[in-house]
Order: structure tokens, then C-alpha cells, then sequence
């Protein structure tokens, strides 16, 4: 493996469209739920080992080679709200156009042409990470840390947090990122022979109900 | 009328799109419109669409900083039918959206592409930022930069990216100059010391035709595209 | 809390205690049971020819509502306590019309060693089958360890209502650890697969992201076997007095609400209202 190409895929500078999108801070700070660096803390936590251990259990399949229409369909049926389901496959879209340039190759194009409106990120994610040569356990680390990065981030623009503060909540949950993705990189070990059932399938309920009111209000900073 | 040439200007030759689709023919001419907040950016988008929509075939992106502002104001004006006007989110981060990370808004122009058929035109319009905001080469082939008399008559004089290399530069508001005090000779000035021969216009989008230097700069573009002159 | 926690308890003092109801534990150790139900289309209407009780679950047959036949499962003694390994396998066969609810809140309790307990709900539906589950809540009590999984096996033609509640802790009481993974599998396929997981030691369980310091959670279910209209996501309730969402699923015959509220009573208005519109989108309940 090559731990630069994973240091650029898990870069939130890797133009992907992920700036523009908050991991459901946003609407976590509207309905009052956080408003500090401990409601960042306890929010990124949540997500993390939920719907971040989810994402990482799909994109460490995807990036064992495993059928990444199967695993698709799998990111699916673990994503109920639709607006969620949207974001994800608008953000896998985004995600396949800036790979393809930077790793080109016939899986991603592969995955390109059976999806053109977009696989689910997590999926694209894996794919991406094949393509730039990287482990599963590689790939579940980057989609775990992208799943409190995001969250992060929007929370200074949105919050006006000390950037310093925020930047060592994600430190602190270091430990958890890494706990998270050997997690979905043992599940994803386990998928050929027993079936995607084995991933995890952790979801948090605040953030499909909130995800799905943000994607119904008509002001807003970030797509999601 | 341009003096830059790839040498000097190489980023200015380069595109990422192909200018070609797959059947031969020409994908839509794109061009941004940035600017700082306030300087007229939609009202120069929905001037341009009053006048050309009979001729050509256009779409336009907004970047709001709040969504759908601006394409909301589009769609009231019914400056172009609601199917041909998509807003982009911009997290906060407008310029980021433009220039880092464009992939949001190839995104838009592209699904405009997929759901109206061959387009002429895509109207790309910024969020307001500053002055450094400016499109990337890969998401916009040309753009225009409007900044506006009533924000002050020095705004030239600053300069900045979008002020020196945005392929037109917009001075909207004119008729307000007498009101802020704003000395327009200042202005034209300065806009040729920062700009050498690139064009700009000064427009008064109050008056009748009043987005006339920008219409015709526009189908100029157009027809250069066409003809594959580059910039 | 507390008027929602008295109307829970009041569900449980309502329960029928038969005095030939087993009362004391038979297993202190961890008990085993599955308790089975089928029910078949005799050519005329639901009939119920098995009715297997077995530990803690007595399934008891209601007066049926219209051509639906109905069973309640009576709580027969506390269960689940830790170490005890319980199953429900519930069937509806092809053309049946059948509706199942408990009688009281079921109460995961920790019993006499911290070792987790397994509670197993199979749900089986047929051809033109039509299964209701609508059991009461399900209560994590302190030092309790409970893995729930619900297997829910359905055709094309198949009908489903599920509705769950969950609450965390009684009043003014830490829950001890709930894990749920619910699958749904229509024709083979999957529809939904879903893991919840509660309380210490899960992380940040009822932080901003998961439960947002609400105590009582819950989804309700519908499966059809055509698409069912719903013009967008229905969002209802506001943060505080709890909210949910129903929205269709990637499978677009089927429709999830789902909720968190601070009380039970606010979770089951809020599914109530989510389930006036399902009503309203389907013909099919």
C-alpha cells in the first residue's frame, strides 16, 4: 500500500464534493442538539460508530474486490431515508468523476457504467481505494475518518468553534476511528464467503429523522 | 483583442471538459459569474436571460451561500422555465465550490445537459465572495467578474484575481454614481491599469438594454466557441 | 417521564395473570423457548391450527376483527432475564389474515448473572398473506443485556405491518444494553437491514446523533406488495416533544417511520400519526 495515496483520499481537500455537506451537523445544530465542542464530541462519536461503522464496513467490501453492485444494494437497504440515499449516491457521483482522473481504471469505470447516476460514496469509496492500490482496512479508516471530518468541519463554519478545539475532538476520537475500521475490515474479510449480511448495519436514528427534515428546509448552508 | 497568449496564460488554454460531445457536435458554452455580494451577479443572469432565451437555448446554476436564494429570485422573475434553473450548495465555503472543488457543479451542468437536451448557454453564478474569488478552467470557460459603484470607487484600484483576469469585468450600478459620490473616470482608469486590454463594460442594468455590452460580449464568446477559436 | 412510565406500568398490572400461568423461573440458569403460531387459509377464513406456548411466551387466541384472526402472547413469567435464549416463530400462511400483540410491556431484565439474553422474533408471511405484529413496548432495564433480532421472511404478494417500541430505562434509570438488528427480506431480497444498538457500553448512544437524550425510540413497518404513493417524506413533532419521519425505503413498497420521543406516550402518538398516513397512502392495511 502506499500511504500517501491514503493520506490524499482521506484529505478533505480531495475534490469530491464533500466541503458542501455536514454529516447531518447542520441539522443537528439547528434542532438545538449541538451547540459546543462537547455536542461536536458526542455527535461525531455517535455517528461514528453507527453510520460510520456502516459506511466502513461497506467501502473495506468494495475495496476487497467483492461485487460492488451486491454491495451497493447493500448500502441501500441499510440507508431507509431517502434523502440520505440520495446524498449518498449524489456523493459517490462526485466522488467517481475526481477517482477516475486521479486513479483511472476498468473497476471504477466498471462501477461507472452500471451506476451512472451514482453508487453509494461508501461503495465508490472502496472501489477508489483498490484502484489507488490501498487495503480494505485502508478504506474503512478513510470512511470512518470522513464520517467525523465532515461533521467537524461544518461545525466551526456553522458553530464558530475554536478550530483548535475542534480539531482535537477528532484527535481524541482517534482511538474509536481505528477500533471502527479494523471492525469493518474484519466484516468485510468475512463477506465472500458468508454474504453482505455479515457488515454491519448500525444506524442511528436521529440522523435518518433530521437527515430527511434538512432535505425539506429551504434555507440552508450545507446539502446535508 | 486578447493579449495573453498560452505562455504566459497557459492555465487560461486548458480545459478539463472536451469542448466536443461524442456525436461531434458542441457542448454548451459555460461561463461564471462572480463577484462580490450585492454587485448585481443575479440581476446581470436575469438580464442576460430576458434577452437571449428566445435565441438560445439556456441553463443556469446558482451557489447560494444559503440554498436556493438566488434561484429562488430566478424562478419568481421567470427569467427561464423553473426545469432549466438548479442551485448548487456551497457549505458555507462559496469560492470553494468554484475553484477547489468543482465537483458539485459539474454535477449540476452536466444533469442540466442530461434533462434539457443540448444547451447553447450555461449561466454559472458564484455565491458572493471576495475579490479572489475567480471559476476554475474546469468548470467554467470563461467568466465574468461584476463589481458594482455604490461599493465604492476604489474597488478597482484593489484589483484581485477576479478584478485583473476574469474575462470581462462587469461595473454595474452606474447610475447610482452620482448618489455614493463614485467618480467613474477614477474607475475607468483603473480598471484599464488593472486589466491592460481585456474587456470590461459599465453597465446601468436600470436603463433600457442596459445589459447590452454584456449581451454582445456574450454572443461574441458564442460564436468564437462555436467557430473552436479558444478564448 | 413519569406519566409515560405509569402508563406503562399501568400495561403491565393490566396483564392477565392466570393462576395457571407458571410463575416462578423454572431455568434460574437461562431459560430456553420458542414458542410457535401458524395460521392457515382454510379455504373460507384464518384459521389457527398451531398454538405452540412455551416458557414465558402463552399465545392466547383474540375474537378476530372482521376476517382477521388474532393472537396475544401473554407474558407467563419475567423474561427476558440474562442468559435466557427465547424465540417467537410466527407464520401467517398464503391468504391469511392475521394480527399479533403482546399484553404488556415486555421487560428485559439483568436476572441473576449479566450474561446476555437472546430474543428471536421470526415473522413468516405467504402469498396474499397479511401479518400485523403490534406488540407493546420493549423495556431495557438497568443491568440488563439483551441481543433482539427480528427475522421478518416475506413473498411478493406478501403483506406486513410491524410496529416496535423501545424504551430505555425505567424511570429515573440507566438501560442496560439493547441491540436490535432487524432484517426484512421480500422474495429472497433484502429490504432493510438494520442494527440499533443502546446503552452503555455502546458509544454515544444517546448523544445528538443517535437518540439526542430521548428515552422511548420505535419504527413502524409497512411492506405491500405495490409501490405505495407517498408524495414526500412525512415529518412530524419538533425535537423536544420528540419527531419521526416516514419516508419509503430504496424498495419503494415499503414505508419506515421512524421516531424518538421522551416518553412512550409521545412515541405512540407520533407512530399513530405516522400510521394515519399510511392509511391514507395504502388501501392495502
Amino acid at each position: 500500500m502506499s500511504r500517501t495515496a491514503l493520506l490524499l483520499l482521506a484529505d478533505g481537500r480531495f475534490p469530491a464534493g464533500g466541503h458542501a455537506h455536514s454529516g447531518g451537523m447542520e441539522a443537528a445544530v439547528a434542532s438545538g442538539c449541538v451547540h459546543d465542542t462537547a455536542g461536536l464530541e458526542a455527535f461525531c462519536r455517535g455517528r461514528l460508530h453507527t453510520a460510520g461503522l456502516t459506511a466502513a464496513g461497506l467501502a473495506a467490501a468494495a475495496a476487497t474486490g467483492h461485487d460492488p453492485l451486491a454491495l451497493d444494494e447493500a448500502a441501500d437497504t441499510r440507508t431507509p431515508a431517502p434523502a440520505l440515499r440520495r446524498i449518498a449516491r449524489s456523493l459517490g457521483r462526485q466522488l467517481m468523476r475526481a477517482a477516475r482522473v486521479t486513479w483511472p481504471g476498468a473497476e471504477l469505470d466498471h462501477l461507472a457504467r452500471h451506476r451512472p447516476q451514482g453508487a453509494h460514496q461508501p461503495i465508490v469509496l472502496g472501489v477508489t481505494a483498490r484502484a489507488a492500490g490501498l487495503s480494505p482496512l485502508d478504506a474503512a479508516h478513510a470512511a470512518a475518518y470522513e464520517s467525523v471530518g465532515g461533521p467537524a468541519t461544518a461545525a466551526v463554519r456553522l458553530l464558530s468553534l475554536d478550530p483548535f478545539e475542534a480539531t482535537s475532538v477528532l484527535a481524541r476520537l482517534a482511538g474509536d476511528c481505528d477500533a471502527v475500521a479494523a471492525a469493518a475490515a474484519e466484516a468485510a474479510e468475512r463477506v465472500a464467503a458468508e454474504g453482505v449480511t455479515v457488515l454491519p448495519a448500525v444506524s442511528a436514528p436521529l440522523l435518518d429523522i433530521t437527515g430527511e427534515q434538512h432535505a425539506a428546509r429551504p434555507v440552508r448552508l450545507f446539502a446535508s | 483583442m486578447h493579449l495573453d497568449h498560452p505562455l504566459t496564460m497557459p492555465h487560461r488554454y486548458t480545459h478539463s471538459a472536451d469542448p466536443e460531445r461524442p456525436d461531434g457536435s458542441h457542448r454548451a458554452l459555460r461561463i461564471g459569474f462572480g463577484g462580490p455580494v450585492g454587485s448585481g451577479k443575479t440581476a446581470t443572469v436575469a438580464a442576460l436571460c430576458r434577452t437571449l432565451r428566445d435565441r438560445l437555448s439556456i441553463a443556469v446554476v446558482t451557489n447560494d451561500i444559503y440554498t436556493q436564494e438566488d434561484a429562488a429570485f430566478l424562478r419568481r422573475e421567470a427569467v427561464l422555465p423553473p426545469e432549466r434553473i438548479t442551485a448548487v450548495e456551497t457549505g458555507a465555503c462559496p469560492h470553494t465550490a468554484i475553484r477547489d472543488d468543482i465537483s458539485a457543479n459539474l454535477e449540476a451542468v452536466e444533469q442540466l445537459e442530461q434533462d434539457l437536451g443540448p444547451l447553447d448557454l450555461i449561466l454559472i453564478e458564484s455565491g458572493g465572495d471576495n475579490l479572489t474569488a475567480t471559476f476554475s478552467r474546469g468548470l467554467a470557460d470563461t467568466q465574468v467578474f461584476v463589481i458594482d459603484v455604490a461599493s465604492g470607487d476604489d474597488i478597482p484600484r484593489k484589483g484581485g484575481p477576479g478584478i485583473t483576469t476574469a474575462d470581462l469585468l462587469v461595473v454595474n450600478k452606474t447610475d447610482l454614481a452620482p448618489y455614493v459620490g463614485a467618480d467613474l473616470d477614477t474607475m475607468r482608469a483603473d480598471t484599464r491599469r488593472q486589466r491592460g486590454d481585456l474587456p470590461y463594460a459599465f453597465t446601468s442594468l436600470t436603463a433600457p438594454d442596459g445589459i447590452r455590452p454584456v449581451t454582445d460580449w456574450v454572443t461574441e464568446r458564442l460564436a468564437a466557441w462555436h467557430a473552436g477559436v479558444p478564448r | 417521564m413519569t406519566a409515560a412510565a405509569a402508563q406503562v406500568s399501568a400495561g403491565e398490572s393490566s396483564t392477565p395473570r392466570a393462576k395457571d400461568l407458571p410463575t416462578a423461573r423454572a431455568h434460574p440458569a437461562g431459560l430456553h423457548a420458542t414458542a410457535r403460531l401458524t395460521a392457515v387459509h382454510n379455504g373460507r377464513t384464518t384459521t389457527l391450527p398451531l398454538l405452540h406456548s412455551d416458557g414465558p411466551f402463552h399465545l392466547r387466541r383474540l375474537r378476530p376483527r372482521g376476517d382477521r384472526a388474532r393472537v396475544c402472547v401473554l407474558g407467563a413469567m419475567s423474561a427476558p432475564l440474562g442468559g435466557d435464549r427465547l424465540a417467537l416463530d410466527i407464520t401467517a400462511g398464503a391468504r391469511t389474515r392475521l394480527e399479533v400483540t403482546t399484553a404488556a410491556a415486555t421487560i428485559a431484565l439483568r436476572g441473576s448473572t449479566t450474561d446476555p439474553a437472546t430474543y428471536d422474533v421470526r415473522l413468516t408471511a405467504g402469498e396474499d398473506a397479511s401479518l400485523h405484529w403490534l406488540p407493546r413496548p420493549l423495556i431495557s432495564t438497568r443491568g440488563s443485556t439483551l441481543h433482539q433480532t427480528y427475522r421478518v421472511e416475506l413473498t411478493a404478494t406478501s403483506h406486513l405491518l410491524l410496529r416496535e417500541e423501545q424504551l430505555l430505562g425505567r424511570t429515573a434509570e440507566p438501560p442496560g444494553h439493547l441491540s436490535t438488528r432487524l432484517t426484512v427480506r421480500r422474495d429472497g431480497r433484502p429490504v432493510l437491514d438494520q442494527h440499533t444498538v443502546y446503552g452503555a457500553p455502546a458509544p454515544a448512544w444517546d448523544g445528538p446523533a443517535v437518540l439526542g437524550g430521548h428515552r422511548a425510540t420505535g419504527q413502524l413497518l409497512l411492506v405491500a406488495p405495490e409501490p405505495v404513493p407517498l408524495p414526500a417524506p412525512v415529518l412530524l413533532g419538533d425535537p423536544e416533544r420528540g419527531h419521526c419521519v416516514l419516508a419509503p425505503l430504496a424498495d419503494g413498497a415499503a414505508l419506515l417511520a421512524t421516531a424518538v420521543a421522551p416518553t412512550p406516550a409521545r412515541l405512540r402518538v407520533l407512530l399513530d400519526t405516522a400510521l394515519a398516513h399510511v392509511r391514507d397512502a395504502t388501501s392495502s392495511l
